[in-house]
C-alpha cells in the first residue's frame, strides 16, 4: 500500500492509498459542506444540492449521468451529512477516466430550472418517507434539541416548508460559496497509479474556483432537555440521548470509540445484556459520533412504551457505574478484538478504506494506514478510559422521543 | 476473470462443505446453512424458527451464554444469525486464523445448545419487539405482507412471526422444531477467504462428522391469501406493493429474469427510477427486485408516495412493468451486462460475499458457478432472448397491497 498526497493550485486537496492487490478502485470527493454550513432561509440546501449534481452539466444531461454511470459498471451514489456531501464511485479500474470525468463534472452542475422543480418533488417525497421512519425522527429531534442554537441542530433534509419555498437562485449562490475547491477532498483508493490521478485532476478539476468556506467550529454547550413527539398509532417507543463527547480533532477519540463498544455496542456489551438479552428492549446502544469541534455520545433505545422509563434507568445506572468504576481490562481486550477485526475486514474492499482515507484527510489532514488504526486500538489503555471519563463521562442530557408516551422521565 | 479455487465435500451424514480458497485475503468467512427455517413452524406457531435462531445461542456445548458470547467476540468474529424460510443461517468472518475456534464453536450451537427454559421469555419478548418495531415501519411491512399474498403459506409467512401466534409458542415447541429440523443432511457450510481446504475439509469432519441424520420434515401448504389488499395505517406516505411471477434461481431462464429486472430496476438509468421518479417526481423510492423460493419466483415491487400522488404513482409504475413487454434496447441490456461484470468481480474483494455466494448456490442448483460462468451467461444474453422470456413471464395477475390512509383503485387495464 502507497500513500500520496497533493494539492492543486486552486487548493483541492488530493490523496490516494493504492493498493495493486485489489480488483476495482474507488473514488469520492468530500465536500466540506453540509446541514451545518447552512442558514434558516435555505435549511435543507446541501442536501437538495447534492441531488441535483445528478441532474448534469452543460455537456451531460441528467440521462447522460445515470445512463453513463450504469454503462461504466458503477457502484455509485452521494450521501450529505451535518459536515459533508459525498459523491463517490467505485469501478474496475479500466474505467478510471470516465468515471473521474463524470464524477468530477458533476460537482458543478448546470441547476436548470424545470430540474430544479422536478426535483424538488424527490426531496418532498424523501422528507415523507423519513416522516414514517420513527427512529429517524427520534434522530432529528434529539439533534435539534442538543444543538439547539448550535448550527450542527440544522435539519440535513429541511423541512416541506422550506424546501418548498428554496429557489434555484439560492441554491447557485449557496453553490458558488461553497464549492470552493480549497473545501474539497478528492479521496482515491485501490487498484490504480498516482500519475494518472494527477494526470485526471489536472484535466478536470484545475479550472475549479479557489478559496475555501471558513465555518465556525465552536464546541457545543447544550442545554439539554426533552422533546417528546406522542404518535399515538405508533406501537414501540424510540428515544435517543445525546450527551457531549469529543470532537474529530480530540485524541479521545479512539477511547470514545472502544468504550462505546464496551457499553453499547449490537452484541456482547453492557447493554446488551441488561437490557436486549433479558429481552426488555428491542434495542439499546450507545455509539460515538465526531463532528468539527464537537462530539456526542448518541444513546439509542427502542421497546415497548410501558418499559421506557424503566429501561432508561437501567441504562443511566449502567453510565453511572462505568463514571464510577470505569471499564474492566477484559471488556477492554474484547473490544479490542471486535475493533481490529471490523477494521480489517473493512479495509478489504477499496470503498471501505475510501471512508477512512477520506475522513480523516477531510477532518484531519491526517493519513492513518491499517497497520496505524491497529496499532492505536491495542494501544489504548484503561487509564486512556478514565481519562476520556474525566473529562466526557458517559451522559444523556438531551432527549428525543416518538411513540404513544404522552410523559416520559429521562433524569440521567 | 481469475480462476477461482472452490472445492466441495460431502460428509457421509449428507452435510456439505463448499470452500473458495481467497489466499490473497486476510479474512476468512463463513455461512453456515441449517434447513429450520420458519416453513418448518407448525400452524398456528409462526416464529418459531426465529425464536428458536435467538435462543439457540444462550449457552453451547461447555459454554453459558455469556462464554459463548465472550469467546466469539474476542475471536473478532462479526457474526450473524438469521431465519429465511428455508434456512436457519449463521454467519461470520474475522481473520483468518480465527476461523477454525469460531467453527468448533458454532458447532456446538448447532449440535449441543443448551435451549435454556429460562430464558425463553426474554426471547419471545425481543421477538415481539421485533414484530411490533416492523409495524411500526410500513415500508418493510408491505414487503413482508406481500409475499404473504403472494406465495403460499408457509412459504410466504414472515419469517420472523406473527404477532398473534407467538402466545402459542411454548419452550417445548421450540425444542421440538430443535430436534425435528436441525439435521447434516441438507446443511451447507460455505466457506471464503485465506483458507486451505484440506484443512477445513478436516476441521469439518472434526465438528460434524459424527452428527446423525434425521429423515426430512413434510411441508404442507395452504394458497395464499386476498391477491388484492389495503392495510390502512396513519403515515405520510402511502407504500405500494406489487408482485407477479418470474422464475426461480434455478431456471434455466434465471438469467433472462434477471436481465428483464435488471432494465426496470437495475440502475438509476433504469426504467422504474427514470419514468416514476426523475421524470415526474412521484417518489424517493421505487423499485422491483427478483425475489424466489426453491421452486417458485416472482418479481416484487415497491413505490413509495405521499397519499395525494399515489394513486398515479400506481398507475404509472403498473405501466412501466407492462411496457417491458413492448421492447428493450440494446444498450438497456448492455447496462446491465456492464453492472454484473463489475459486481461479479468486485464480489472476489469479499469473503462474506463469497461465502454467503458458494453456500447459496449450492442450496439453489447442488453446484457452484464460478464468477466467469455467471458473466458469460449474462454476457451471452440477447435482446430477443430476454423479451423472449417477458412475454412468456410477462407483468399481469398482479398482487397489489397498499399501506396508507387511503386505498387506490386498480384500473381494469391492469385487473
Amino acid at each position: 500500500m502507497l500513500f500520496r498526497e497533493t494539492k492543486l493550485q486552486n487548493g483541492l486537496q488530493i490523496v490516494a492509498e493504492i493498493n495493486p492487490h485489489v480488483h476495482s478502485v474507488a473514488m469520492g470527493y468530500f465536500v466540506r459542506t453540509g446541514a451545518r454550513d447552512e442558514t434558516t432561509e435555505v435549511s435543507g440546501v446541501s442536501h437538495f444540492l447534492e441531488h441535483m449534481a445528478f441532474k448534469g452539466t452543460d455537456k451531460y444531461s441528467a440521462d447522460d449521468v445515470n445512463r453513463i454511470f450504469d454503462e461504466l459498471g458503477a457502484k455509485y451514489n452521494a450521501s450529505t451529512s451535518e459536515e459533508v456531501t459525498l459523491f463517490y464511485g467505485a469501478i474496475l479500474p479500466e474505467y478510471l477516466p470516465q468515471t473521474f470525468e463524470l464524477l468530477s463534472g458533476i460537482l458543478y452542475p448546470t441547476l436548470r430550472q424545470d430540474d430544479f422543480d422536478m426535483e424538488k418533488n424527490v426531496i418532498l417525497e424523501e422528507i415523507g418517507m423519513y416522516d414514517d421512519q420513527p427512529t429517524f425522527t427520534a434522530y432529528e429531534k434529539v439533534m435539534q434539541q442538543h444543538f439547539s442554537g448550535h448550527p450542527l441542530g440544522r435539519s440535513i433534509l429541511g423541512t416541506t416548508d422550506s424546501i418548498s419555498a428554496l429557489s434555484a437562485d439560492q441554491m447557485r449562490t449557496y453553490h458558488r460559496d461553497h464549492y470552493k475547491a480549497g473545501n474539497i477532498v478528492l479521496a482515491i483508493a485501490g487498484n490504480t497509479d498516482w500519475e494518472q490521478i494527477l494526470q485526471l485532476a489536472e484535466m478536470h478539476c484545475s479550472d475549479w474556483p479557489s478559496g475555501a468556506f471558513e465555518r465556525p467550529v465552536d464546541e457545543a454547550h447544550p442545554a439539554g432537555g426533552l422533546n417528546l413527539v406522542t404518535k399515538e398509532s405508533s406501537q414501540m417507543q424510540y428515544v435517543m440521548q445525546l450527551a457531549p463527547a469529543p470532537p474529530a480533532a480530540n485524541d479521545l477519540r479512539f477511547a470514545a470509540e472502544l468504550l462505546a463498544v464496551i457499553v453499547g455496542d449490537d452484541g456482547g456489551s453492557r447493554m446488551y445484556w441488561d437490557l436486549v438479552d433479558p429481552g426488555h428492549a428491542e434495542a439499546a446502544e450507545i455509539g460515538y459520533n465526531e463532528y468539527d469541534g464537537s462530539g456526542t455520545y448518541l444513546t439509542f433505545l427502542s421497546g415497548s412504551p410501558q418499559s421506557t422509563a424503566e429501561n432508561l434507568k437501567r441504562i443511566h445506572a449502567i453510565y453511572d457505574e462505568i463514571n464510577r468504576n470505569g471499564v474492566t481490562d477484559e471488556e477492554l481486550n474484547q473490544a479490542k478484538n471486535k475493533v481490529a477485526s471490523r477494521v480489517v475486514l473493512r479495509s478489504e474492499r477499496p470503498m471501505g478504506r475510501l471512508s477512512s482515507l477520506g475522513g480523516n484527510w477531510v477532518y484531519r489532514q491526517e493519513y492513518r494506514s491499517v497497520d496505524h488504526d491497529l496499532a492505536t486500538v491495542q494501544s489504548i489503555s484503561r487509564d486512556d478510559i478514565q481519562g476520556l471519563l474525566d473529562v466526557y463521562p458517559l451522559d444523556a442530557v438531551s432527549t428525543a422521543a416518538v411513540g404513544p408516551l404522552e410523559t416520559l422521565e429521562v433524569g440521567a | 476473470m481469475r480462476d477461482q479455487q472452490i472445492q466441495t465435500h460431502q460428509l457421509p451424514n449428507g452435510l456439505t462443505l463448499v470452500a473458495e480458497s481467497m489466499p490473497e485475503m486476510q479474512s476468512a468467512a463463513f455461512s453456515l446453512l441449517v434447513p429450520a427455517g420458519s416453513i418448518n413452524d407448525q400452524p398456528g406457531q409462526n416464529g418459531t424458527a426465529s425464536i428458536l435462531s435467538d435462543l439457540i445461542t444462550r449457552g453451547a456445548g461447555s459454554r453459558t451464554s455469556r462464554q459463548l458470547s465472550f469467546d466469539l467476540d474476542n475471536l473478532g468474529l462479526q457474526r450473524h444469525e438469521g431465519v429465511g424460510c428455508s434456512h436457519i443461517s449463521f454467519s461470520g468472518a474475522a481473520v483468518a486464523q480465527n476461523l477454525p475456534e469460531a467453527l468448533r464453536i458454532y458447532g456446538d450451537i448447532v449440535r449441543r445448545p443448551h435451549l435454556p427454559a429460562e430464558e425463553l421469555q426474554g426471547t419471545i419478548k425481543g421477538v415481539e419487539q421485533t414484530l411490533l418495531g416492523i409495524e411500526d415501519e410500513p415500508r418493510q411491512k408491505v414487503i413482508i405482507e406481500l409475499k404473504r399474498r403472494c406465495y403460499d403459506a408457509p412459504w410466504g409467512l414472515p419469517s420472523d412471526g406473527a404477532l398473534d401466534d407467538l402466545k402459542n409458542i411454548t419452550i417445548e415447541s421450540t425444542t421440538d422444531h430443535f430436534k425435528r429440523c436441525f439435521r447434516p443432511n441438507g446443511t451447507i457450510l460455505g466457506v471464503a477467504g485465506r483458507v486451505d481446504f484440506q484443512e477445513i475439509k478436516s476441521l469439518a469432519e472434526e465438528v460434524f462428522g459424527d452428527w446423525e441424520s434425521k429423515a426430512d420434515p413434510v411441508i404442507e401448504t395452504i394458497p395464499h391469501g386476498e391477491s388484492r389488499d389495503h392495510i390502512s395505517h396513519e403515515s405520510t406516505q402511502t407504500h405500494i406493493g406489487l408482485a407477479y411471477q418470474a422464475v426461480p434461481y434455478r431456471h434455466d431462464d434465471y438469467y433472462a429474469a434477471w436481465a428483464a429486472v435488471g432494465v426496470l430496476s437495475g440502475g438509476m438509468s433504469a426504467r422504474l427510477f427514470t419514468e416514476v421518479r426523475e421524470k415526474r417526481g412521484l417518489c424517493y423510492s421505487v423499485y422491483a427486485s427478483l425475489n424466489g423460493l426453491p421452486h417458485e419466483g416472482r418479481v416484487l415491487c415497491y413505490a413509495g408516495t405521499t397519499a395525494e400522488r399515489a394513486q398515479e404513482t400506481l398507475e404509472v409504475t403498473l405501466g412501466e412493468l407492462v411496457r417491458l413487454g413492448e421492447g428493450i434496447e440494446k444498450q438497456e441490456l448492455e447496462r446491465c451486462q456492464a453492472r454484473a461484470k463489475s459486481s461479479l468481480i468486485m464480489q472476489q474483494e469479499s469473503t462474506i460475499a463469497r461465502s454467503s455466494s458458494v453456500a447459496r448456490d449450492w442450496f439453489f442448483l447442488g453446484r457452484v458457478q464460478t464468477l466467469e460462468e455467471v458473466r458469460q451467461k449474462i454476457d451471452s444474453l440477447t435482446v430477443d432472448q430476454v423479451l423472449e422470456y417477458v412475454h412468456r413471464y410477462p407483468a399481469q395477475d398482479f398482487t397489489i397491497l397498499t399501506i396508507g390512509p387511503n386505498s387506490l383503485e386498480v384500473p381494469d387495464a391492469f385487473s
